[in-house]
C-alpha cells in the first residue's frame, strides 16, 4: 500500500491563496480519494497528530483594559490552535461553544414600578443581554427550568434549585440644593439629582432557600458594573424583581456564553524566489508588522539562485511569523513579487480565539464543547440501540 | 396530514430517556440493508458535518451525506450508503464511536496543553 512521503502529507494541507481565487480548499484524506492509500479512520494515528498549542496572549491586555468585577486571574480570552483536526468536528466545537454551551441569564422580569421613559419591554429586553458572573461552581449545580406551557399537568416551578432571583430598586431624586442650582442654569445631571442613571451595579441578588449557602462564596452579579439600563429624572422610579434561569444561546443569544468564537487558518507565506535590496523593505511593508523580517544573503544563496551572483551581504526578506500575518494578497499586486511569492494556508491548523462575556472561563468552554459533542453522539447512539433491539 | 413540528430547542437536560432518545431517530422509507437516510430531531449542522466526515472515513461507506431538509424544522437527514454486504446500522455506530473518541483525545490534549500553558504563565 503507498504511503505520501512527508513532504507529501504537507503539500497536501496547503490550501492555496490566489489574486482572485482560491484553491485546494477541501480535504482529501478519505479513503478512495489517493489510488492505492489507505485513509481509513485511525486513532492512534490521530492520538500521534493531533496537538493542541496555546499562544501567548497579548489579548489579555484587552481583558485587563475593560471594566469589570472580576479577578485577574480568570481566562476569558484564549488563543489556542489545534493541529491536526478536519474542519468538520472543529467547526462542531465552535458551533456548540456559540449556541449550545448552557449560561445563567435574566428571563423573566416582573415590573411593579417603572415610570422611567423607558418601556417596560424594552427594559425587560435589556436587563436579559446584562452578562451575570458568580461562584461558577454553584451555577453548574443549577438545574433547568422548563418554561410551562398553557393547561400543563405538572408545571416546573421556579424554586432555588433552578432560579436566581434579582432585584432593582432605584429612585431618582433632586439632589439637595439641586433645585436652586436648576434655577441657576445649572444643567449637569450628577450635580442636580441623585441615582439620574441606572447602572447593571444596581442589580442585587436576594439568595432564595438553599442558596443562602451559596452567600459564603461569589455574589452573583453582572459582569461589568457599568452597564447602563435606563436614566431617570426626579420622581421616577424602577422597582423590579427578575428570575435567571440557565438556558443556550440557540434559545435566545443573551444566554451564549461567548461574545466571539472563531477561528481562523494559519496562514503560509513562501518565497519562491529571493527579494533582496530594496524590494525586500517594500514586500515586508506588503504585510502587517512581525510577519516579514531581514536576513543577510548568504554565500549558499548565490549558489543556489544564479541572480544573486556578486550580491552577497545584501538584505533579503524572509518570513518571520506567518501567524501575524492576514492574508490581505497586497504583496501580489506588486508585479515584482507575482512570481517570487506564493500564499496559502494550513487547512487543519486552526488558530482559535474564544472571549467569553465572563461567566465562564474560555478554557472550560471550549472543554464543555468537546464534552456536550459526545454526548450528542452518545444520545444518538443510545437512540440507534434502542432502534435495533 | 403532516406530522407534527415539534419547534422547542432539544437540549440535554442531564437525565438519561432511552425512549425519547429512540423517538429522535426515523429510518426514511427506501431503507435496505446497505443504504439509508436516517433523520434525527433536534441535531444540526453541529452533529451533521462532523458525523458526516467521520462515516467518510470508513472505507466500507460508499457514500454518505447530510442536509438539514428545511431551515425552520428541527431536523437532520442522514445518508448512508455501503459497498456490498455491510450493514448500515454497523457503519453508523462505528461513526459515532469513532467520533467519542475523537472527543477523548481532544479533552485529554487540551487539557494537558492547556495546564502547560498556565504553568509557564504563573512563572513569568
Amino acid at each position: 500500500m503507498p504511503v505520501p512521503t512527508p513532504e507529501e502529507v504537507e503539500r497536501r494541507k496547503k490550501l492555496q491563496v490566489w489574486e482572485e481565487t482560491v484553491s485546494d480548499q477541501a480535504s482529501t484524506d478519505f479513503p478512495g480519494h489517493w489510488p492505492g492509500e489507505n485513509h481509513e479512520w485511525n486513532l492512534e494515528h490521530f492520538k500521534k497528530t493531533f496537538r493542541v498549542q496555546f499562544h501567548p496572549d497579548g489579548n489579555d491586555l484587552l481583558f485587563a483594559k475593560q471594566h469589570h468585577d472580576l479577578p485577574t486571574t480568570r481566562h476569558l480570552d484564549l488563543v489556542f490552535s489545534l493541529i491536526g483536526l478536519d474542519a468538520s468536528i472543529t467547526n462542531a466545537f465552535r458551533r456548540i461553544m456559540i449556541a449550545e454551551v448552557p449560561t445563567l441569564a435574566i428571563e423573566d422580569v416582573f415590573i411593579y414600578q417603572n415610570t422611567s421613559i423607558i418601556q417596560d419591554e424594552v427594559l425587560a429586553h435589556r436587563l436579559g443581554l446584562i452578562p451575570l458572573c458568580g461562584d461558577r461552581s454553584t451555577i453548574k449545580t443549577l438545574e433547568w427550568y422548563i418554561k410551562p406551557t398553557e393547561g400543563e399537568a405538572n408545571p416546573t416551578e421556579a424554586t432555588d434549585k433552578n432560579c436566581i432571583m434579582l432585584h432593582l430598586q432605584v429612585k431618582c431624586e433632586w439632589k439637595k440644593g439641586g433645585l436652586e442650582k436648576a434655577a441657576k442654569g445649572e444643567t449637569d445631571p450628577d450635580e442636580l439629582y441623585v441615582n439620574h442613571s441606572v447602572y447593571a451595579r444596581d442589580l442585587f441578588w436576594t439568595p432564595l432557600g438553599e442558596q443562602e449557602e451559596w452567600k459564603t462564596a461569589e455574589m452573583i452579579r453582572a459582569v461589568h458594573p457599568d452597564i447602563l439600563i435606563a436614566k431617570m429624572r426626579p420622581g421616577q422610579e424602577i422597582v423590579l424583581r427578575m428570575h435567571a434561569y440557565k438556558g443556550i444561546g440557540q434559545d435566545h443569544a443573551k444566554f451564549s456564553p461567548v461574545s466571539t468564537a472563531s477561528y481562523r487558518l494559519l496562514p503560509v507565506i513562501d518565497i519562491l524566489r529571493p527579494i533582496v535590496g530594496a524590494d525586500a523593505k517594500k514586500f515586508a511593508r506588503c504585510f502587517p508588522p512581525g510577519v516579514v523580517g531581514y536576513d543577510k544573503v548568504t554565500s549558499e544563496d548565490t549558489r543556489k539562485y544564479p541572480e544573486l551572483v556578486g550580491k552577497e551581504g545584501e538584505t533579503k526578506a524572509v518570513v518571520v511569523d506567518p501567524m501575524k500575518d492576514t492574508v490581505s494578497r497586497e504583496c501580489l499586486r506588486h508585479a515584482e513579487f507575482k512570481d517570487k511569492v506564493k500564499l496559502g494556508r494550513i487547512r487543519d491548523h486552526f488558530i482559535f480565539r474564544v472571549e467569553s462575556t465572563g461567566q465562564w472561563d474560555s478554557d472550560e468552554l471550549f472543554l464543555q464543547s468537546v464534552k456536550l459533542l459526545k454526548i450528542k453522539a452518545q444520545r444518538i447512539k443510545r437512540g440507534l440501540d434502542e432502534l435495533t433491539k | 396530514m403532516p406530522e407534527q413540528v415539534e419547534d422547542e430547542v432539544i437540549v440535554d437536560r442531564g437525565e438519561i430517556d432511552e425512549v425519547a432518545d429512540r423517538d429522535r431517530i426515523r429510518v426514511l422509507a427506501g431503507a435496505t440493508e446497505t443504504a439509508a437516510s436516517f433523520q434525527f430531531d433536534g441535531e444540526d449542522h453541529t452533529l451533521g458535518n462532523a458525523l458526516r466526515y467521520v462515516i467518510m472515513k470508513n472505507p466500507d461507506v460508499e457514500f454518505c451525506g447530510y442536509s438539514i431538509p428545511h431551515p425552520s424544522e428541527n431536523k437532520m437527514n442522514l445518508r448512508i450508503q455501503t459497498y456490498d454486504g455491510v450493514n448500515v446500522y454497523t457503519v453508523l455506530e462505528k461513526g459515532l464511536n469513532d467520533l467519542m473518541d475523537i472527543c477523548d483525545v481532544v479533552e485529554e490534549k487540551f487539557t494537558v496543553a492547556r495546564d502547560e500553558h498556565f504553568a509557564d504563565k504563573m512563572q513569568t
